[in-house]
């Protein structure tokens, strides 16, 4: 069973490319062969019931399933063409271009300014106080956070509201500059205003950042996308335009899904 | 097509569904009583038909009523979402075409001399082939049969026919009898109602066709 691409796609340049990529949980398959083309022109959504496999393709992109000792990664995964699994590669490094955003929020239990400083300084970016103080507003100011904080920078982040948490937790992947965002169900322990916020600021990074976004809300994926990927049992079984997949999808297992059929 | 985890929303569609066949099988009479009315020159038949119209009227809204409902509540996707939409834009042209019966109907009474009155003769079978249109295109809505669509949207051309041989018989049948001049311009606006009947049952047919397939039928015109 390969995946049905849809025909009307252009051609887009692919800023992480996964090749025939299966994973391994021990002896169980929960990836199966699975290849797409990540481009920084577009939010690229993953849909699919639970298990199906999206959480753990996300995380194979920025070797997140390394820590899982039983998780084996077969097939090729390149950022900008370089393989982010060969054995020469710095995977602290690679996080902080390929950045992540969880579910639950899970901020540092640091100030809000430290949270975002804290990338930039472990990472060298930063040359000294006033260019972190610039990239700490400018990180706050683009994930739409800044006015909310600005007169005080010094509380716990944990102090925070859980949509301002989970706007910080985007800030903080921003600060290290990275070149592509993964998120995973950020906006599944908000409230709806949260959850617009949210969105809101993904449409403002659309372009600036390749992101990839896995969701269980169908409309959140309709709302932020501009591609969607089905996956189902850990194969990716359609992807196409978010359009296309939403009103008039290939296959019918993508359509008993979205329908609201899926048994 | 299989069930919706939320079985609510099977039962909304199921009646939605319902409202359109109920509508339909309400102007798809309607047609045919308003031309027996107009042959035979029945007023309680026209009566009749007046009557309905308010009845389709009601069905309409109440097809929008649900639709909205629908769209607000169940978000519906994909084959849903064109189901829904096309419900709502069936519901529309349905009316549409009782308003073309009941305009038949009303013109039942202007029609003088009727037994004298040859060119009435001929509506018979237009509005036969009318009807037909209206009755296969609720068929292929039924079971979503996007291939009988595509042959109500062909017989369109039969109803086209028969719209211009009716024009030339009557505009001819006008010359050589300008006594009935008057009579003959209603019957003309009678087959042009036949006529837009025939072409809103297209419509119908390309929803039908879209809300199957998620394309619109080709255009075998061009």
């Amino acid at each position: 069973m390969v995946t049905v691409i849809h025909p009307n796609l252009e051609d887009t340049d692919a800023k992480m490319r996964a090749k025939d990529v299966s994973v391994y949980y021990g002896d169980k398959m929960a990836i199966d062969n699975v290849s797409i083309d990540i481009p920084t022109e577009y939010v690229t959504a993953f849909i699919g019931p639970s298990g199906c496999g999206k959480s753990t393709f996300l995380r194979t992109m920025n070797r997140m399933n390394d820590t899982i000792p039983s998780a084996r990664v077969e097939g090729n995964i390149t950022l900008d063409g370089e393989d982010i699994y060969s054995p020469q590669l710095d995977v602290v490094q690679l996080r902080a271009r390929v950045g992540m955003v969880f579910q639950k929020p899970n901020p540092f239990p640091k100030s809000i300014y430290d949270n975002i400083a804290y990338g930039p300084k472990i990472h060298g970016i930063a040359e000294g106080k006033d260019e972190l103080d610039a990239i700490v507003e400018k990180s706050l100011q683009r994930a739409g956070l800044w006015n909310e904080v600005k007169d005080r920078l010094n509380d716990s982040g944990t102090a925070l509201s859980g949509g301002q948490q989970q706007r910080l937790c985007i800030a903080r992947a921003i600060a290290v500059d990275p070149e592509v965002i993964l998120m995973d169900e950020p906006c599944s322990a908000l409230d709806p205003i949260a959850t617009a916020k949210i969105e809101e600021l993904i449409d403002d990074l659309n372009g600036r950042y390749a992101i990839v976004i896995v969701t269980h809300s169908m409309q959140q994926a309709a709302r932020v996308s501009q591609r969607t990927a089905f996956f189902h049992l850990g194969k990716m079984v359609e992807y196409g335009r978010t359009t296309d997949i939403f009103t008039n999808p290939l296959e019918q297992r993508t359509q008993d899904y979205i329908t609201g059929r899926y048994g | 097509m299989n069930e919706h985890t939320v079985k609510a929303f099977d039962e909304d569609i199921t009646r939605l569904r319902g409202l359109i066949a109920e509508m339909g099988g309400l102007a798809e009479l309607s047609i045919q009583e308003a031309l027996e009315a107009m042959i035979r020159g029945d007023d309680d038949l026209a009566a009749g038909v007046i009557k309905r119209d308010i009845k389709i009227d009601a069905l309409e809204s109440e097809v929008d009523k649900l639709a909205v409902r629908i769209i607000a509540l169940r978000a519906p996707m994909a084959d849903d979402l064109r189901e829904v939409i096309a419900a709502l834009k069936i519901a529309g042209v349905v009316e549409r075409i009782g308003d073309y019966s009941k305009n038949i109907a009303k013109r039942v009474s202007d029609i003088e001399d009727r037994k004298k009155f040859e060119p009435l003769t001929l509506l018979g079978a237009m509005g036969e082939a009318a009807s037909e249109m209206v009755h296969d295109v609720l068929t292929a809505y039924a079971s979503r049969d996007p291939v009988l669509a595509r042959e109500v949207i062909a017989s369109d051309e039969k109803v086209d026919a028969f719209y211009n041989s009716i024009f030339r018989n009557v505009v001819s049948y006008m010359v050589e009898n300008p006594a009935t001049i008057s009579s003959a311009a209603q019957l003309l606006f009678v087959a042009r109602n036949i006529e837009r009947i025939g072409d809103h049952a297209t419509n119908v047919a390309e929803m039908v066709h879209f809300a199957a397939t998620g394309v619109y039928p080709p255009d075998e015109d061009v």
